[in-house]
């Protein structure tokens, strides 16, 4: 397949493009893949249309086998455009390729009708089509594969941020319920929020409760201990809660020293310790 | 040369670093403490250092050293207001300044000096101040 070929398979589409576009368009609207829920038809017909221009301009340049070529920048730029969109409004990943790949059997038809007499050349532009069709096909995956990533990315990020509050439980005193494992850059999150509202709110007493903490080995009892370790050189007192009994064993058989930290074994013991520490105290609104 | 002022307020020395330390600043700093402790006969020492943002391992070190100082000279010593990054960058480095005593503010840490010149006693390991009821 020559340069020639492709020249007269551009000039087939262009021709024929009257027709062509809504064949493709209704086969689009008509596969079960499109969301129509999703996109309105005149986005879609829109992106149909651009797709084909840029398509058979590419076409005309050369390098049908290149889909990495400059000549196809522009049609990558769309795919590009068309699959990360996609990607966000949440379709699913056969449904996004369904867009390249419901051009073939109209672009199969129209080939088909159009090099009726000629055998040679309808062989030949099939095979540069399907080939084209399904390099761009795997490409569309292929983005709409990153897009899908750079969601899970952020939400990732903001997961770390969410899974960090401190809650002030009364005048002096914050919480910090952890939930999850604590790598580094967790422990990081939560020391630098944790010391910026010990500031923010000029409390005294913080409780750091591990009820949500599924496991703790050395290097967590290490994070923990510099969190601790950098809220009381601030001025603040940290108490370590939610202790459940199989974490003190590990805690115990680890060898950590957690002799200067005041631990408890429950959140409410923690909130009691803090408020007597506060010269505060509950009663009951019962009369004796 | 560039001094960092000591100020007398009763019985207490009050220390307010505004500027960057460098290290002859803190070497400074160390030697005019020591020499008005001994010299007003103060019972505490207030260290503010809300306004620093950078330390490095020597100047943490030597916030240490000076505390101990004045420990040693029989002085309450407390070091107040340090920033989250400050508090980050001496644990990161393994400066923990145990036996520092530390409080949020200075009004906090008057409240902890004074209340351990009445104790007679020395205030507690974790720097905290018993709050006004």
């Amino acid at each position: 397949m020559g340069t020639t070929a492709d020249h007269g398979l551009a000039d087939t589409i262009l021709q024929n493009e009257a027709e062509l576009l809504p064949e493709w368009v209704r086969q689009q609207l008509a596969s079960a893949g499109t969301r129509r829920d999703l996109m309105r038809d005149e986005e879609l017909r829109e992106q149909s249309s651009q797709f084909l221009k840029r398509f058979t301009r590419a076409l005309k340049s050369g390098a049908p086998d290149d889909m990495m070529a400059e000549a196809w920048g522009e049609t990558r730029a769309l795919l590009e455009q068309v699959s990360s969109s996609r990607a966000r409004q949440g379709f699913r990943p056969s449904e996004t390729a369904m867009f390249i790949f419901s051009l073939r059997q109209p672009l199969f038809d129209l080939l088909r009708r159009e090099n009726k007499n000629d055998t040679q050349r309808l062989t030949d532009d099939l095979m540069t089509m399907t080939s084209m069709l399904d390099k761009l096909g795997l490409y569309t995956i292929e983005v709409f594969q990153k897009g899908r990533e750079e969601v899970i990315a952020r939400q990732q990020q903001e997961m770390l941020e969410l899974s960090t509050p401190v809650v002030q439980l009364w005048d002096g005193i914050l919480a910090l319920p952890l939930i999850g494992t604590l790598d580094s850059a967790r422990t990081q999150t939560v020391m630098e929020n944790l010391l910026e509202k010990i500031v923010e709110t000029g409390s005294e007493v913080a409780i750091l409760d591990i009820t949500g903490v599924p496991t703790v080995d050395t290097l967590v009892a290490q994070h923990l201990m510099k969190a601790v370790a950098a809220a009381r050189l601030m001025g603040a007192e940290c108490i370590i809660s939610g202790i459940r009994p199989q974490i003190a064993q590990t805690i115990v058989h680890l060898g950590v020293d957690l002799a200067d930290v005041t631990t408890k074994a429950s959140m409410a013991d923690a909130i009691k310790h803090a408020l007597q520490r506060n010269e505060l105290m509950i009663v009951s609104t019962q009369k004796a | 040369m560039e001094r960092i002022p000591i100020l007398k307020m009763g019985d207490c020395l009050l220390v307010t670093i505004q500027v960057d330390m460098h290290d002859r600043l803190a070497m400074t700093l160390q030697d005019d403490l020591t020499t008005r402790v001994v010299e007003t006969r103060a019972r505490g020492v207030l260290i503010d250092i809300s306004a620093l943002d950078i330390v490095d391992s020597f100047i943490g070190r030597m916030l240490g050293y000076i505390a101990a100082m004045a420990r040693v000279l029989d002085a309450k010593t407390v070091l107040v207001g340090m920033q989250p990054s400050v508090a980050i960058t001496l644990v990161e480095l393994g400066l923990e300044l145990p036996g520092v005593n530390t409080a949020l503010n200075v009004e906090r840490g008057m409240e902890l000096i004074k209340s351990a010149i009445a104790d007679g006693s020395k205030p507690s390991r974790n720097g905290s101040g018993k709050r006004r009821a």
